[in-house]
């Protein structure tokens, strides 16, 4: 091949590459521009006080965002309330205690924990931990927001642990060794050195740990029992912002006020998505920028 | 003053441990209980034959061909596109505005709710460009869904190529384009090759973005056409666990199809991490 064939070549591919990086602006711009452009269709025929003060979700009628809302909060930050402690626990013993081997059976553990399809958590939910919280609360069924909380709890573990374990990884190991040394015994040393300066990246972990709930569509589809009143409590059914997409997009007609609807409460899940990811990857580059 | 050092020392370990092994256990847990109701529903006619009188009996043909066929089309679209973004990432791209903003996207659409790519696949594959709800637009809707996923592996299969090949490469007289093709692409293969195993996994496993565009509940014949609707064993699994009309007769199906989806899934993970073990053995 002659030199100017190849340094065509060259170029066109490069102009191939180059095209396919824009491409992913153009997908996130795409995805922005759909839900912007649905929703100012459903805001143009709806109040915004109607939206956000009407206190119940009911298609052609009202559109009240808050039970939607609330609903979608109480499972994720249950599921928070059980995985944050269970998930850095389990990655200080990953980092400080388990021997290499352990570690080697464990990372595989938790990647294929990470693995398991929703729709297959979201079934247990169903099979097995609704029957069991139905039991002991006496309870007629067990699709509630516990229910909702306890599988998403289970499905955030993954990303939690692994992000806490990098944190507490990161934390130098004289620091810790030099409290040992002054006499604080290992709780101490957890509480008072190992968890303040691993800060930054525990935060990232509980943030994306989060994230992943919020956006997590079958699991709580599935068990959550899915009524559409402001929850109560944690045994109450609880139906989700994802939830809610999932159940009537399939249903409504094109264009209709009930469809724009949809998009508008995918938009804001967008944006609450968006904000704790960036919470958490703000963090994320502090651990990133003091270690380099 | 020893003896509470002691027992807190204990305690310590015993805690920690302890919190790692009911994560195990939660695997486990999943894993028994599936597997152990689901493989005596599992026989050679239960893969290989249609549903029948109402979903009630009969296999889950039509579900697996539905995912193989949905995932061939994901990885079609979703791999050239990753790979390519990922090679201008990390061989082209020099540090800027734009760059920075490439990088923000790609970390944005990974933290999408699933759902929302169903929606958008909704919008676009099947209203905007009129190809109805189908395979086609399924399987375009986890390609858009899986390519930050492959663009992060790919990019990281790349970074760990050394750059004196690359310099070696150049210094000879190739140009960019056959230094990638000759050296680069076919050292990083399976890093790259892990990557798209797992996002593949991925895939076939997600339900929330083929609601709304193109999985069914029922179809009586797998048709070669990308036009149709199909069925896929995570939306097979959701409608016989909660739509169907005698849930409780349909469970053991439901505990079958279950077991089919997490061994696939399983199955393609362990190929991943076996070729990842191997190749970090040989770098």
């Amino acid at each position: 091949m002659s030199t100017q064939i190849r340094e065509r070549l060259d170029n066109t591919f490069r102009l191939i590459f180059q095209s396919s990086g824009l491409l992913t602006i153009l997908l996130l711009g795409g995805i922005l521009f759909m839900l912007l452009y649905n929703s100012l269709h459903f805001f143009s025929i709806t109040s915004f006080t109607d939206f956000f003060f009407k206190a119940s979700w009911d298609p052609d009628e009202q559109y009240g965002f808050i039970p939607l809302l609330i609903s979608t909060l109480l499972v994720s930050l249950g599921a928070m309330l059980l995985a944050v402690p269970l998930g850095i626990l389990s990655a200080a013993f990953l980092s400080e205690l388990a021997p290499r081997r352990v570690q080697a059976f464990l990372k595989p553990v938790i990647e294929l924990l990470a693995a398991i399809p929703s729709v297959a958590v979201g079934f247990l939910g169903i099979v097995l931990i609704g029957p069991a919280i139905a039991k002991v609360f006496g309870l007629q069924n067990g699709l509630n927001a516990l229910n909702g909380s306890v599988l998403l709890a289970v499905m955030s573990l993954p990303t939690i642990i692994t992000i806490s374990e990098d944190a507490i990884n990161a934390v130098p190991k004289a620091h810790k060794e030099a409290s040992l040394a002054l006499g604080a015994d290992h709780w101490q040393t957890m509480f008072k050195v190992t968890i303040p300066s691993a800060m930054p990246g525990l935060i990232a972990a509980v943030m994306l740990g989060l994230g992943r709930a919020l956006g997590e569509t079958m699991t709580v589809l599935m068990a959550t029992g899915n009524a559409s009143a402001i929850p109560k409590s944690f045994l109450d059914s609880v139906r989700t912002i994802t939830a809610t997409i999932a159940i009537e997009m399939g249903e409504v007609p094109y264009q209709t006020r009930h469809y724009f609807a949809l998009f508008a409460i995918a938009a804001i899940l967008f944006l609450i998505s968006l904000i704790i990811n960036l919470t958490g990857e703000f963090f994320a580059n502090r651990i990133r920028k003091y270690h380099a | 003053m020893n003896m509470t050092r002691k027992f807190s020392a204990v305690f310590y370990w015993s805690i920690l441990s302890g919190s790692t092994l009911l994560v195990c256990s939660f695997l486990g847990i999943i894993l028994w209980d599936i597997f152990s109701k689901g493989f005596s529903s599992i026989s050679w006619q239960f893969i290989a034959s249609f549903p029948k009188e109402g979903m009630t009996k009969g296999g889950i043909l039509p579900a697996i061909a539905g995912t193989f066929i949905l995932t061939i089309i994901t990885t079609l679209f979703a791999v050239p596109f990753g790979v390519a973004c990922a090679i201008y990432l990390n061989e082209y791209a020099t540090p800027g505005p734009l760059n920075n903003l490439i990088r923000a996207s790609i970390r944005n659409l990974a933290g999408i709710p699933s759902i929302i790519y169903g929606l958008f696949g909704l919008a676009l594959f099947v209203q905007s460009l009129k190809l109805g709800t189908s395979i086609l637009s399924a399987g375009l809707t986890l390609g858009l869904l899986t390519l930050p996923y492959i663009i992060t592996t790919t990019e990281e299969a790349l970074k760990r190529i050394p750059n004196s090949l690359r310099e070696a490469t150049l210094a000879l007289g190739a140009t960019q384009a056959e230094t990638i093709r000759d050296v680069v692409l076919p050292l990083a293969v399976p890093g790259i090759l892990t990557g798209i195993i797992l996002s593949v996994s991925r895939a076939a496993g997600e339900t929330a973005p083929i609601l709304f565009t193109g999985a069914a509940f029922y179809i009586n014949s797998i048709s070669p056409s990308l036009h149709q609707e199909f069925m896929a064993l995570p939306y097979h699994l959701y409608m016989l666990s909660t739509q169907h009309t005698s849930i409780e007769k349909v469970r053991p199906l439901a505990y079958g199809t279950a077991t089919i989806l997490i061994a696939l899934v399983f199955a393609l993970n362990f190929t991943a991490i076996y070729i990842r073990n191997k190749s970090r053995k040989s770098i």
